[in-house]
């Protein structure tokens, strides 16, 4: 009995496994083409339209996770087809260097610009 | 001095977006993609159109010439706008016309070819659009110019017109 037990539990694991495979290849291809732009829709990812180029992006990604392709190895792979466009998250090159490090130096100057505000108000302060 | 400097920063500070805003609005917010880059053409197998059979891409670029892959469908209005120019390109020796019917209905590609004429020398079915997204298309017409390096030399979104098959007879030249 209770070997049939342990042999039903084992064969319930290995059941279950490819399901949940695929559950977690459902879930990297979601969040793949969430960030997918749409080139032919205005402000859609590929994951919320339904046009003839989203459909074949989805299956293409789909194809490409099944693969075995890394979340990064599909971008790279749409970036090498339609360029950093099609990404809605943009990698760091000397065309989006100004996009990256903009907020940084906003934050810079206006934390400066706090820093010395403080500092005058203290010295005034001890004055 | 210092409500001068305050003044002078807001007034740079406007102006750059003053810039900035009307500069996007003079720009055209369709995506147009990079189409000359020199791109090797993708190794797919695909279903021949009349005889069904897969055909490896070594298959298809196998000879020494320029090739041309064009996207079609027979529901894709400019598609018959530029059939007659595609026909009359098909005459040039070299150059051969690889036709890629994109996401159709087979009886209608059929009567559409029948009907216009068939300018290619192949003709592969690319009945979910995956081969198009291979070659970096994103809709209907669109053609590769491929060189006799295999190399995707030119993209031409949209129809094909006069002022395109002019430049692609020089280049073939």
């Amino acid at each position: 009995m209770k070997i049939l037990k342990i042999l039903s539990i084992i064969f319930l694991i290995i059941g279950l496994s490819p399901l949940k495979s695929d559950e977690k290849n459902e879930t990297l291809k979601n969040k793949i083409l969430k960030n997918v732009r749409c080139l032919i829709c205005q402000g859609q990812s590929v994951y919320d339209s339904e046009s003839d180029f989203a459909l074949s992006i989805k299956l293409i990604v789909d194809k490409k996770i099944n693969k075995g392709l890394s979340e990064d190895q599909v971008y790279e792979f749409l970036r090498k087809k339609y360029g950093d466009w099609i990404i809605y998250d943009p990698k760091f090159n000397k065309n989006t260097y100004i996009l990256w490090l903009l907020p940084i130096l906003l934050f810079l100057f206006g934390g400066a610009i706090i820093y010395k505000k403080i500092l005058k108000k203290n010295n005034e302060k001890f004055l | 001095m210092k409500n001068k400097f305050n003044l002078f920063i807001i007034v740079i500070f406007l102006s750059f977006c003053f810039i900035i805003f009307y500069k996007g609005l003079n720009t055209s917010n369709n995506y147009i993609p990079k189409v000359n880059e020199k791109k090797n053409i993708p190794t797919f197998k695909a279903k021949e159109f009349y005889s069904n059979n897969y055909i490896n891409s070594e298959k298809i670029f196998e000879e020494n010439s320029y090739y041309i892959v064009n996207i079609w469908a027979s529901w894709c209005v400019p598609c018959r706008k530029e059939h007659p120019l595609l026909i009359g390109l098909s005459k040039n020796k070299s150059v051969k016309l690889i036709g890629l019917n994109y996401r159709d209905n087979l009886n209608n590609a059929k009567k559409f070819i029948n009907e216009l004429g068939n300018p290619y020398s192949k003709i592969l079915i690319d009945s979910d659009g995956v081969l198009s997204v291979e070659f970096g298309a994103y809709g209907v017409p669109e053609t590769f110019l491929i060189d006799k390096d295999k190399n995707i030399i030119k993209k031409f979104v949209g129809p094909i017109n006069e002022e395109i098959l002019e430049e692609i007879k020089t280049i073939i030249k």
